[in-house]
């Protein structure tokens, strides 16, 4: 027993060890020689653009439901005006990054496993490395690009289609007005809570990404392979993004509050 | 001129090479021979790099390359390349691309200048031409047959003209009209780039067509080099079963 434990526990730290050491592979080339312009274009309509759609719908339903649930929650103890505070904040600072990063995990992320497992079981990748082309630099670099700039983005973009859905539903539905659902906003919704959602969206951004090209990098076994890597790297990836937004909030918190208590000793 | 020396390696419990030792020359091309498992392509895979060794060394032109770090390997194998069992092409792009990739990449192999776009495409035509797969530059590597993808890998490897190539089951798999093709390509690309060509594979006929030295790859270990004839004529179990059997015989009939 002790000993299985023991070889799992050197497994584990050895794929993380191997994790940490592609990471750091891909930033030391992507710095020392950007990846073509075309490679990361490639990638960031692929990632970008194409999840737009995806991302939008999932935003605004979002809108849709939190408005509702606000509204029949609190509106019958009379805090029907809280309704676009509650969606936006919790847009912004949980929902907007999680369900983008959910999100963009299952369309790219799986299919980024998917087509570097591939190459992998195929001898693509061992093809590149004989004609001298680090893998790293040529397929993950523009692949982590193109996922920091554009994660975010959409993330961004989730937000502010789940607070319009989010309006449309409070403003057409429950006769609110624009005023009582966006001024309340103005006051509780601060520069902290836009930075907590950024933050969260850049590491994830950068946490899915990885994780999915290494999946799909160090696959073996063929096209059955292919699959257990494919679902391997989007379940690894939700579960890493959860653990990270339970720490990232956590942290951003207690930083901000102790940014809070120095400027009000500094008064 | 490449000189492994005692490598080994093992995957989980089964050691694959054991101690290997190996030379081969200049303007050659040295023909591996063994059962499968052996770990015929796991040798070559370690002379251009892809794999580290647990122990021993390779010196390719002077320079030992399991001495080197990661990126510095990839700079030691420039001037190699291999042709897959499978060929390896890249599904995204189309021949084309495929063949010109190396020279779009790395410019000219012995240089590294950057090649105008004209010249690579001329170069191309010409790889693909040699290959006999001209007018098959826009194809995808899904739409072709077995033997074409062979022969594109081979165009991809010819273009930038290494100095080292190494070639895993370059026939397998083909027909018979195809392999001898494919056989006589790998003359042709050895007689105009004067390198150093190392061929594994389990067609003996193949191999005596090709080959200026054969080696036998047995149990991790090359346990004999030898020119075609000579090698024909040692005295081991292998070679004795190849000899025997280099003439299809037919089964009796009942």
């Amino acid at each position: 027993m002790i000993a299985l434990v023991k070889k799992q526990s050197a497994q584990v730290l050895e794929m993380v060890g191997d994790y940490v050491s592609m990471i750091w592979d891909v930033c030391w080339a992507a710095l020392k020689k950007p990846p073509a312009w075309s490679l990361i274009q490639e990638q960031l309509y692929h990632i970008g653009v194409m999840s737009f759609s995806v991302v939008a719908t999932t935003g605004f339903t979002t809108g849709f439901v939190l408005a509702a649930q606000s509204f029949y929650q609190l509106g019958e103890k009379g805090l029907a005006g809280v309704t676009g505070v509650l969606v936006g904040k919790s847009m912004i600072t949980e929902l907007g990054p999680i369900l983008t990063a959910f999100m963009v995990t299952g369309r790219v992320g799986a299919s980024m496993c998917a087509e570097l497992g591939t190459m992998k079981v195929t001898e693509q990748i061992d093809a590149l490395k004989s004609m001298a082309i680090n893998p790293n630099a040529y397929l993950v670099a523009p692949r982590f690009i193109a996922g920091i700039f554009m994660i975010p983005l959409l993330t961004l973009f989730s937000t502010m289609m789940g607070i319009f859905g989010g309006y449309l539903i409070a403003v057409n539905l429950f006769h609110l007005s624009a005023a009582s659902y966006f001024d309340p906003m103005q006051i509780h919704i601060t520069l902290f809570d836009v930075a907590t959602g950024v933050i969260k969206s850049f590491i994830f951004g950068i946490l899915l990404v990885t994780v999915c090209c290494y999946r799909g990098m160090n696959t073996s076994g063929g096209a059955a392979g292919v699959g257990k890597a494919t679902t391997q790297s989007v379940v690894t990836s939700y579960i890493l993004i959860l653990l990270a937004d339970f720490f990232l909030t956590m942290a951003l918190n207690m930083i901000h509050q102790e940014m809070k208590y120095d400027w009000m000793r500094g008064i | 001129m490449i000189r492994i020396r005692n490598l080994w390696k093992r995957y989980g419990k089964n050691d694959v090479l054991k101690g290997l030792n190996l030379d081969a020359h200049q303007s050659e091309i040295l023909v591996i021979l063994g059962r499968s498992g052996v770990g015929k392509s796991v040798l070559l895979r370690h002379i251009i790099g892809i794999e580290k060794p647990d122990e021993g060394s390779i010196e390719i032109d002077g320079v030992v390359i399991t001495n080197l770090k990661k990126n510095q390997i990839y700079r030691a194998v420039k001037n190699m390349g291999m042709l897959f069992q499978g060929s390896a092409l890249f599904d995204s792009m189309n021949v084309e691309e495929n063949t010109a990739f190396y020279l779009n990449q790395h410019g000219d192999c012995l240089t590294g200048k950057k090649l105008p776009p004209a010249v690579v495409k001329q170069k191309v035509k010409e790889a693909l031409a040699m290959v006999g797969l001209e007018g098959t530059e826009n194809k995808m590597p899904s739409d072709l047959s077995g033997g074409m993808r062979k022969r594109a890998g081979l165009a991809r490897l010819i273009v930038y003209r290494p100095k080292i190539l190494l070639y895993d089951e370059p026939t397998t798999g083909l027909d018979p009209i195809t392999a001898q093709q494919i056989n006589e390509l790998i003359v042709k690309t050895q007689d105009e780039l004067k390198g150093t060509s190392i061929v594994v594979t389990h067609d003996l006929h193949s191999a005596l067509f090709i080959a200026d030295r054969l080696a036998l790859h047995q149990d991790g270990q090359i346990v004999h080099v030898a020119d075609p004839e000579s090698f024909m004529k040692l005295d081991h179990p292998v070679i004795q079963f190849l000899r025997e059997n280099l003439t299809p015989k037919r089964r009796k009939h009942r």
